[in-house]
């Protein structure tokens, strides 16, 4: 593939490295909102060749990270049900819930399949029209689209048995909510191309004007990230806050229209608990009233959850980009992937998996 | 804490499927129920065991248990061939024999099971090993996926070569003899319909011509390896254990093939941890790097060969670094389990 390529140059890669370091005058805070580039960023070490005292804070962009507990719960007592076919997309079996997580469930005997697409879901429902085949409906406004075009095919093809379990989360109301923390130290923005791909960016336009902060819609690859900070720090050493585009081979300003269309068809924004950081108005995406009788958590009357956080977590600090992975006290000891105590340790996206999987330990991260 | 909420209590663990992923998880299991069982002794575990009283002699097992039977490249009958005749070359030997073991589901149409018989069939020819015993058993539906192979076998080894995954040392070059990532993406693409099949294939072969042209070489190669389950960034952690060596490798010029490359970044999975079925690492003095790349360049599963790092003088012993693309270094972790794509 001829992108990959040109797109992790080790000459241009030292060469923008060059360019930062000629620009920056100041140690500038620039978050990178997408839990894929927070593993491109970590697993190519590119935060640590940033210029003297520039930092990236990791933002809350992986979708498994900021899954609700309670739906976690809840996926898991409507996959333990007989006669339930529980799909999902693969880095969501390993996250923890209260009592345990959907391998271990699988390992004991529960329907838990991967699925790679929503509409292998749909298929697998109609396949099996004596199960019901549950799809758990995660992620940002790049997912949301496939999971809406499997509902407007469900419909289609009358499936009566086929659900999904939505909780679905929105990037520019986490945006917006971290700016008005007083304590948040974000100066720019890299905002994550594949959202943006959908939604274009018009949407981050008001956030730069309000809050004077740079955003720059970026890429995931080594150079994307390089020149999208890059981007970032022209604007902060010029004074100006705006949106521009480094992924211009992905993205349009009005994004990509049909499928936003499908998205406002099957789903509605309502208010969202995000792990880890707590209730954001506006910031999710559920059933929408013509489509309810897809949804799982009305069909599957699942009573009695009590989700409990594991109390030495700090996922909502990670999220936030409060605190890096390495100042938690349970950091590779208590918290590893192989026993994680919270969602960051356990996608690939996650920041704390990001750190672990690249071997950081305290003395070796950056602060 | 609500009074009515129990606390939470782990259930008695089971296995879990990665636990038969080659990485951390199985290592745990063999270290905490397997070995401990079967009084396995404290040494390296190797791809295949010198055989007690039999100076020379190695030996060999493995189960073959792919989903599905036939991929682009091949299928679980050259797998079962390749595989132990690969594991015995690792330990520097030549095939002599092997046995082959079915456990067949009821059910599975008898074309089928002729199509993988004939294909082991070929494949030992093709490697010039007999297969000298066997056996067969049918379960009932539901009791297996379709069908189950154990190939065992016997070599004897080259009479220079005495590699071991903990005879490392600093200064070591490492080779690889081909590109990585094309048997796990190959499978994985296969089961689940995922369309990158036309691009792609396994790349199933047997290693041991490779490993005899090595023999010159003699005591210069150290370590031979192929990482199989687990991948490159599995085998290359556990020779760095098992030698207690400083290993580090250069991220340019380990070879992946560009539709690996493409199928991992669209999965979120890691080539370095992505199976693979034909191709090895070798550990070799730096003095004898080229003489060996040159050796297996010479044959056709050793055509891409390079150098893809070394094993350094003076770090942390027991470690894999990666110098990445941007020249920044960072660790390569023994992968945990099962590789989960991920959602975007």
């Amino acid at each position: 593939m001829k992108y990959l390529d040109e797109y992790r140059d080790p000459v241009l890669a030292r060469r923008l490295l060059d360019e930062l370091r000629r620009t920056a005058t100041r140690p500038w805070r620039i978050m990178e909102v997408c839990g894929g580039q927070t593993h491109t960023l970590v697993r190519q070490g590119i935060d640590e060749l940033l210029p003297a005292g520039m930092r990236m804070i990791h933002g809350p962009g992986c979708p498994v990270c900021v899954t609700p507990l309670e739906t976690l719960d809840r996926a898991m007592a409507v996959a333990a049900r007989p006669g339930v076919l529980f799909t999902s997309f693969g880095d969501m079996l390993r996250v923890p819930g209260t009592d345990t997580d959907l391998l271990s469930l699988r390992a004991r005997g529960a329907d838990v399949r991967v699925v790679y697409a929503p509409m292998d879901a749909v298929r697998l429902a109609a396949e099996h029209p004596d199960r019901e085949v549950v799809f758990l409906a995660v992620g940002f406004e790049t997912t949301a689209p496939a999971n809406a075009m499997a509902v407007l095919h469900a419909a289609r093809l009358g499936l009566a048995n086929f659900s999904m379990l939505v909780s679905h989360v929105l990037v520019p109301p986490a945006m917006t909510a971290l700016l008005d923390d007083p304590d948040c130290e974000v100066e720019a923005f890299l905002a994550a191309g594949h959202v943006c791909a959908v939604m274009g960016w018009h949407e981050y336009e008001p956030i730069a004007a309000r809050y004077h902060v740079p955003i720059v819609v970026t890429g995931f690859e080594p150079l994307d990230l390089l020149e999208g900070i890059l981007m970032a720090v022209r604007q902060l050493e010029s004074g100006r806050y705006e949106v521009e585009n480094q992924y211009v081979r992905a993205v349009r300003r009005a994004g990509n229209t049909v499928a936003q269309d499908a998205v406002r068809r099957v789903f509605r924004v309502t208010d969202r608990a995000w792990r880890g950081i707590g209730e954001l108005p506006d910031s999710g995406l559920e059933l929408a009233p013509d489509y309810q009788e897809f949804d799982a958590a009305r069909r599957f009357d699942v009573g009695g959850l009590c989700p409990v956080e594991d109390p030495e977590c700090i996922a909502g600090s990670i999220l936030t980009g409060a605190r890096l992975p390495t100042d938690c006290a349970a950091y590779g000891t208590r918290c590893t992937p192989r026993h994680p105590l919270g969602a960051p340790m356990v996608s690939s996206e996650g920041t704390c998996a990001a750190f672990h999987a690249a071997g950081r330990t305290p003395t070796r991260s950056t602060a | 804490m609500n009074i009515q909420c129990p606390t939470p209590a782990h259930e008695e663990e089971v296995v879990l499927l990665g636990h038969g992923a080659g990485g951390r998880l199985t290592g745990e299991l063999l270290d905490q129920l397997v070995l401990p069982a079967v009084g396995g002794g404290t040494g390296p575990l190797e791809d295949a065991a010198l055989l007690p009283g039999h100076p020379g002699l190695v030996m060999s097992t493995d189960s073959f248990v792919v989903s599905p039977l036939f991929f682009p490249g091949g299928d679980i009958g050259s797998l079962a061939v390749h595989g132990t005749v690969n594991d015995l070359a690792m330990r520097g030997a030549w095939p002599l024999a092997l046995s082959v073991s079915l456990i067949v589901e009821e059910g599975l149409p008898l074309a089928e099971l002729r199509a993988v018989m004939e294909s082991l069939g070929k494949a030992a020819q093709d490697a010039g090993v007999p297969v000298i015993t066997g056996d067969t058993k049918v379960v009932g539906r539901g009791a297996a996926d379709r069908l189950f192979i154990n190939t065992t076998g016997v070599g004897q080894r080259h009479e220079l070569l005495a590699p071991s995954a903990a005879s490392a040392r600093p200064g070591d070059a490492v080779l690889l003899s081909g590109p990585i990532g094309l048997h796990g993406t190959t499978v994985l693409s296969t089961r689940e319909n995922l369309g990158f099949e036309g691009d792609i294939a396994s790349d199933s072969r047997p290693l041991h011509r490779l490993v005899r042209a090595l023999a010159p070489l003699g005591d210069a190669v150290h370590v031979l390896r192929d990482p199989t389950r687990g991948g490159l960034a599995a085998a290359l952690n556990e020779i760095a254990r098992d030698s207690s060596a400083a290993v580090e490798i250069e991220e340019s010029a380990v070879p992946v093939p560009e539709a690996v490359a493409s199928a991992c970044d669209l999965l979120g999975l890691d080539p370095l941890v992505v199976a693979n079925e034909g191709c090895l690492v070798a550990f070799v003095d730096a003095d004898a790097a080229e003489d060996a790349l040159t050796a297996m360049r010479s044959l056709p599963e050793g055509a891409q060969a390079v150098r893809i790092g070394e094993v350094l003088r003076e770090g942390q012993r027991e470690r894999v670094t990666l110098r990445t693309l941007v020249g920044a270094r960072r660790i390569v972790e023994m992968p945990l389990g099962e590789q989960l794509p991920r959602i975007c």
